[in-house]
Formats: structure tokens, C-alpha cells, sequence
């Protein structure tokens, strides 16, 4: 008998005779108790997300491309990761074209395999889009894609995100109801930049992942 | 500041009362143990302040693996169709000889000679990194405690901060002998320092390990929580993603983890979610960019079936993993996760490793608890661990005559003379002739009981009988009064 067939049958045997328990999922435990206005959601977002270490700014359509070049301008970045055939990456690309931004924009457009030396040690930081906000953890739902792979939010040390007002729900069993189905290959959810606490319980960030994460709030969006 | 290595208790052998006695002797140790336990339990209650909030959720958390468990089989079946159907290879595994084995022939198929780690307590359970090594295969642990434990060769305190018996100069020590990295006890430079050398860990490992905190049945999803981005490195970066789980990690569908979650992250670290849920689907699919191209998951068993089996002893499987009931016992407070000679420590290791290990193995697990019941009060998912502890102590007394096989190993402690001496307390008691003879002489000659009553005495005085006997003392009220 294989391991499979083995185990399975133990599993049955020792149910043998009982009926499963009926679904006691009750939405309301999870749900209210972490509702917001729509003005709050932002605020709240904002809140937790700054507690752990993450940059936060309000922005709306017309300025979040100069407020992103003037941030990268202030930390001396000259790289930028980004998705150019994205709307934010389209946008971004012509806000810098037109400002004569001598920006340097890399796409994400090769297999990691084709530039994985220069992803790890050259890449001083990304931009993505998000899928959504949540408000009652300070989170960000990140779907990972084509344009955007898995790595962009992970490698380089400065991640920086675009946020709509408008998609930030109120918790997290709000937000899975607009997730896709079936499920992308990978789904994120990203509430600060990493960190870890294993030596004393010591807080220090930069653990694996991103050191600073930005969050641009177009709030007009 | 001395350049010796602070003495940590060296616990291998699985002598649980030895090696408390040396650890209880251990002041560096209890130190760094009680600071941490008392910062994780007030973590823990500052981000669940609403009592009803609390309670309802952790009602909610039990009935939701309750339910899970009472379709375990059918949920893993399911499980295996969607992962498969989606392109996660899904293996089977009896024992951890048998999990080894699969991992070993996926990273032989693929000629592998680097395998990074995310944190898995599965892993630990099959000694895998022991298991790679023997076969030529570096096994590198990248979450920051295990990583500091793995340069160490110890093994984790703790299921969710596996070093945190070591304070910051302990690390800078250690890094600096075994890293030539000029001493510091700054954390941040600490972390540093090693994201540095795990990066390039990452960059060439050719296998990525981690395990899993839900596997989600009805979409086939792997859902792992982490702070670090190790976990995200190791599934992501490597071309082949293993993950290893027990059967029991299964959840019925994506809306079950959302109260889950909360339980797992604010019990465990006070955090009202991590840095990271990282929910993978799919290994990577044409047109992506990055990701493993292969995903495996490997289902071990490795003695949950036997607990699964008694409708009582199931309940050990309804644990998230959270550490919560660890950070409140008095007993793994004193004396470290080390002491326990198990992967897991502390009450949820004294009521599953049993079933892991086998009685005869963990025969003072069960005892060595004051079945406080602190333990059951925090646990997310509401397992009685007091109960279970006492039911594992009845098992561990049972007689050889005794029919029925529970568990492997039961009845390790069964002592006809302790059986015979319990037959005559319970026949003393139960006969009130005798009782009354009884307590006439032990209150008369109360004057000869010993001072030295062996272990009793080392920390108590011995006990003495009263004058007369509460049943005298009552007749004599009584017939006063009247």
C-alpha cells in the first residue's frame, strides 16, 4: 500500500461512523468588528502602515509622478524598476520624458535567469501597482503578474507602491471578495518593509526583503 | 566583556527531567527566557484588548479546524486535485524516513548541491538538514533565528523565535568566531551582516524549503506567513520550490484562513498580521517572468494518524503553530525549549510529540506540567492541553492487561507496585472501618512520622498528621453544640 493509500485509509477508518461538523464560518466576527467610514480607511492604512516603518504619502492623479521622481531625486536613486506597458508605468515613463528626468527606467521584461546578478546587486529600487488596501491591518494586496513578477517587490531594498483610495477595503475578508478566481499563481500581502525581531526581540528592518517601503495614496483614484 | 562562550545548556538526549535540572541552573538562560516570555504575553493581550472580540474568534478558530479535521481525508483529496491540476507535484508521507526520502530524490533528480531554507518545524521533525548533509547537499537555514542556531548547532527554543535563549552579545560572539565578522552586539549591524551572506545563499541555492501555516483545499493555495522575506526568497528565487506539511494543515477554503490568520499572528507576536502572507498557487507559468519553475508539496504524517484516531487526542491537531501557549507556561518559561530533547516544546510539544516520538521516548513530557491551565486559557484554537496532558498520563500508566492500542509506547510508566499502592488508598478510603482505625493510629503516633521523606523533603517540610482527626474533631463540635 502506498503511503498515500495508507494514510488516507487510517483517516477514514478513525472517522468511520461520524458525520462532518456542519461550516461555522460567521462572516460578522471577522467583518465588524474592523468597519470603517471610507475617510477613515485611508487614515487608518496610513497609521499602521508608518507604525512599521513604511512611508506613506497622500497624493492624488495629476502629482503623484513628480512627488515619485522628487522622492527618488531626495535619495540619490537613479534606477528605477517599472512596468512601462502598466498605466502607472505609462504614465510615469512620460511624466519623466517630458521632464527630461534623467531617470534610468529598467522593465522587468526577461526571465530572472537572464539578470538575476544585475536584479540582486544593481537594482536600487522598484514601483508596482496594487490590487488593493486593507485597512484594518495597514496592508497591501499585491498580485504579482507578467509585467510585475514576484521578485520586483522583494529584491530591490526600496519597494514603492501605488495605492488607489478608492480599493482600500475595510479587512481582510472584505478584500478576498474581489480576489481573483482561480487563484494567480502567487498573491501577496505586504504590510511593511521586512523585519525581524529574532535576536532579543529586537526590532530591526531590512531583514530578507525591501529595507524602505514607500506607499504613494492617489486619493482621487 | 569575556571572549568566552556563555554557557548554554548542550541538550541532545531527550532526558527531559536531567536536562531541566540543567537548565533551571542556567542564570544566563532564565534571564533571557523570562524577559522575552514576558514581553510576548504582553504583546499578545495589547492587540486583542476586546475580551468578546478575543473569545468569539478563538470559539470560531476551534470550530473551523474541528470542521477541517472531521473531513480531514476528504479535504487533503481535494487539496491533491487542485494542486495537481494546477501544477504542484503532491507527495505522501508515512514517516519522516519517507519524507526524506521524496526531498532527497527531487534534489538528486535536479543534481541540486544548495538548498536554502525558509522556517519549517516539519523539516526539523525529519532532521532534514542532518538528512541532505549526509548526502552531500549543503542544507543553509535564512530565517534570522534559525540561521544563528544552524552556525550554533543547536536546535530551536522556541517554534516561533527559535534563538530568542540567546541575547544580543551571544550572537555578536558567535558571528564573530564562526563568521570572522569583527564582534558587535548592535542588532541592526547583526542583521545585516547576515542578510548580506544570505543573499548570496539565495542567489545559488538550487532548492528552495519551507513549510506551510494553511494549505487551502478548495483552491489548492499554500499560505505561509512571515515577517523576513526569507520565506518569499526561498519559494520564489530557487528553481524548485519543495514545501513540506503534516496532513492536519488543511483548511477547507480561503475565507477560513481570514480568522485564522488573526488568531495565528496576534496569539503568536502580538502582530494583527505579518509583514508578509505569501500565497502561492502555481509554479511559475509561461509568460512569467520568475518563480519556481517546479512546485512540490509533501504531505507527512509521521504519527498524526494515531492521534487523529481517538476523538479526544484529535484535538492536539487543531494547532496553528502560534508558540502562545509556550510564552505563558511557567514550566518552558524556566527552564527553555531545549530541555525538552523535542522539535516541539513547551505544552503543545508535550501533548504531539508523543505521537511523533512514542511514549516510551517522551515518558516525563506528560508529568511535567502543574496543569496550571494557563496553556488552554491563550491556546487560538481552544485545545484543552490540560485535559490532554492528564489523558496522556492515564495512557502512560495503563496497564499491559489493559486492552486496547491507543497509543505507541502507552503505558511506558505502568509500575505494578505504584498500581497496588493506589488499590490500597482506594480500598482504605472506601471502607470506613478502616478508615477510622487508620487515622486513630496516625494521629496517636503522629510523633514518628520521619523528618526525610526523600524528594518531599528537599523543598517542603514533611507532613505530619494533626492531633485528631477532622472526623474527631467534628464529633466533638457537634456533641458540644447539643
Amino acid at each position: 500500500m502506498s503511503a498515500r493509500e495508507k494514510i488516507l485509509a487510517s483517516l477514514r477508518s478513525s472517522l468511520a461512523g461520524t458525520t462532518p461538523v456542519a461550516d461555522p464560518f460567521d462572516a460578522t466576527l471577522v467583518d465588524e468588528p474592523w468597519r470603517y467610514a471610507p475617510a477613515e480607511r485611508v487614515t487608518r492604512l496610513k497609521e499602521l502602515m508608518t507604525a512599521v516603518h513604511s512611508e506613506v504619502l497622500l497624493t492624488n492623479r495629476d502629482e503623484w509622478p513628480k512627488l515619485l521622481s522628487d522622492l527618488l531625486a531626495a535619495r540619490n536613486i537613479h534606477k528605477l524598476l517599472l512596468a512601462p506597458n502598466t498605466a502607472h508605468g505609462e504614465v510615469f515613463s512620460d511624466h519623466c520624458q517630458a521632464a527630461q528626468n534623467p531617470l534610468q527606467l529598467l522593465a522587468y521584461d526577461r526571465p530572472i535567469e537572464a539578470w538575476k546578478r544585475e536584479l540582486f546587486d544593481d537594482v536600487p529600487a522598484s514601483f508596482t501597482g496594487t490590487l488593493a488596501g486593507i485597512a484594518a491591518t495597514g496592508t497591501l494586496v499585491v498580485q504579482p503578474n507578467p509585467a510585475e513578477p514576484r521578485l520586483m517587490s522583494l529584491v530591490p531594498p526600496l519597494h514603492i507602491a501605488l495605492l488607489n483610495a478608492s480599493q482600500i477595503h475595510d479587512n481582510l475578508y472584505q478584500a478576498q471578495q474581489h480576489w481573483p478566481t482561480p487563484m494567480p499563481s502567487n498573491l501577496l500581502l505586504i504590510s511593511g518593509p521586512s523585519k525581524t525581531a529574532d535576536i532579543e526581540q529586537v526590532l530591526a528592518y531590512g531583514a530578507h526583503g525591501p529595507k524602505d517601503l514607500i506607499v504613494l495614496i492617489v486619493e482621487d483614484a | 566583556m569575556s571572549n568566552q562562550r556563555i554557557h548554554t545548556v548542550d541538550v541532545t538526549a531527550r532526558n527531559l527531567k536531567a536536562n531541566a535540572r540543567l537548565s533551571l541552573k542556567d542564570q544566563q538562560l532564565r534571564n533571557n527566557m523570562r524577559s522575552a516570555m514576558d514581553a510576548l504575553i504582553s504583546k499578545r493581550i495589547i492587540s486583542m484588548p476586546d475580551e468578546d472580540e478575543r473569545e468569539n474568534l478563538r470559539e470560531l478558530g476551534n470550530k473551523i479546524r474541528a470542521r477541517a479535521l472531521s473531513e480531514l481525508p476528504d479535504l487533503l483529496e481535494q487539496l491533491e486535485a487542485n494542486l495537481t491540476q494546477q501544477g504542484i507535484q503532491v507527495h505522501w508521507a508515512s514517516s519522516t524516513d519517507e519524507a526524506n526520502a521524496i526531498v532527497l530524490k527531487i534534489a538528486q533528480a535536479r543534481n541540486a548541491k544548495q538548498v536554502i531554507k525558509g522556517k519549517s518545524m516539519v523539516s526539523e521533525e525529519m532532521a532534514m538538514n542532518e538528512h541532505l548533509t549526509e548526502h552531500g547537499i549543503e542544507a543553509l537555514e535564512s530565517d534570522m533565528g534559525e540561521y544563528i542556531i544552524q552556525l550554533d548547532n543547536e536546535k530551536p527554543t522556541h517554534i516561533i523565535m527559535p534563538a530568542i535563549h540567546k541575547n544580543a552579545e551571544q550572537v555578536g560572539r558567535l558571528f564573530e568566531h564562526r563568521l570572522a565578522l569583527p564582534y558587535t552586539d548592535d542588532v541592526d549591524s547583526l542583521i545585516q551582516s547576515a542578510r548580506g551572506i544570505l543573499r548570496e545563499k539565495f542567489f545559488h541555492a538550487d532548492i528552495g524549503i519551507s513549510g506551510v501555516n494553511f494549505a487551502v483545499a478548495e483552491t489548492g493555495t499554500l499560505l505561509l506567513v512571515e515577517n523576513e522575506g526569507n520565506g518569499r526568497m526561498s519559494t520564489t528565487v530557487p528553481p524548485v520550490h519543495i514545501a513540506v506539511t503534516g496532513i492536519e494543515k488543511v483548511v477547507a477554503n480561503l475565507q477560513d484562513t481570514v480568522p485564522l490568520l488573526s488568531l495565528l499572528t496576534r496569539s503568536a507576536l502580538g502582530q494583527g498580521i505579518t509583514t508578509y502572507v505569501n500565497m502561492i498557487s502555481a509554479p511559475r507559468q509561461p509568460g512569467e517572468f520568475d518563480g519556481p519553475e517546479e512546485v512540490h508539496l509533501v504531505l507527512l504524517d509521521n504519527g498524526r494518524s494515531q492521534a487523529f484516531a481517538d476523538s479526544e487526542l484529535r484535538q492536539t491537531l487543531n494547532c496553528i503553530r502560534c508558540g502562545a501557549c509556550m510564552n505563558h507556561c511557567p514550566v518552558y518559561t524556566r527552564i527553555g525549549g531545549q530541555a525538552y530533547g523535542t522539535v516541539y516544546p513547551g505544552p503543545i510539544g508535550k501533548i504531539i510529540s508523543p505521537h511523533l516520538l512514542g511514549l516510551e521516548n517522551t515518558p516525563d513530557h506528560p508529568s511535567a506540567s502543574s496543569l496550571c491551565g494557563a496553556c488552554g486559557e491563550v491556546c487560538p484554537v481552544k485545545i484543552p492541553i490540560p485535559a490532554l496532558l492528564r489523558r496522556l498520563r492515564e495512557e502512560n500508566v495503563k496497564s499491559p492487561q489493559q486492552t486496547g492500542q491507543v497509543m505507541d509506547g502507552q503505558g511506558s510508566r505502568y509500575s505494578s507496585a505504584e498500581r497496588l499502592l493506589w488499590k490500597g488508598w482506594q480500598y482504605f478510603n472506601s471502607l470506613p472501618w478502616l478508615y477510622k482505625i487508620g487515622t486513630f493510629f496516625a494521629t496517636r503516633f503522629a510523633g514518628l512520622t520521619p523528618k526525610n521523606l526523600g524528594p518531599w523533603t528537599q523543598n517542603h517540610s514533611a507532613p505530619k498528621p494533626a492531633a485528631r482527626s477532622l472526623h474527631e474533631l467534628a464529633k466533638a463540635h457537634l456533641e458540644k453544640k447539643s
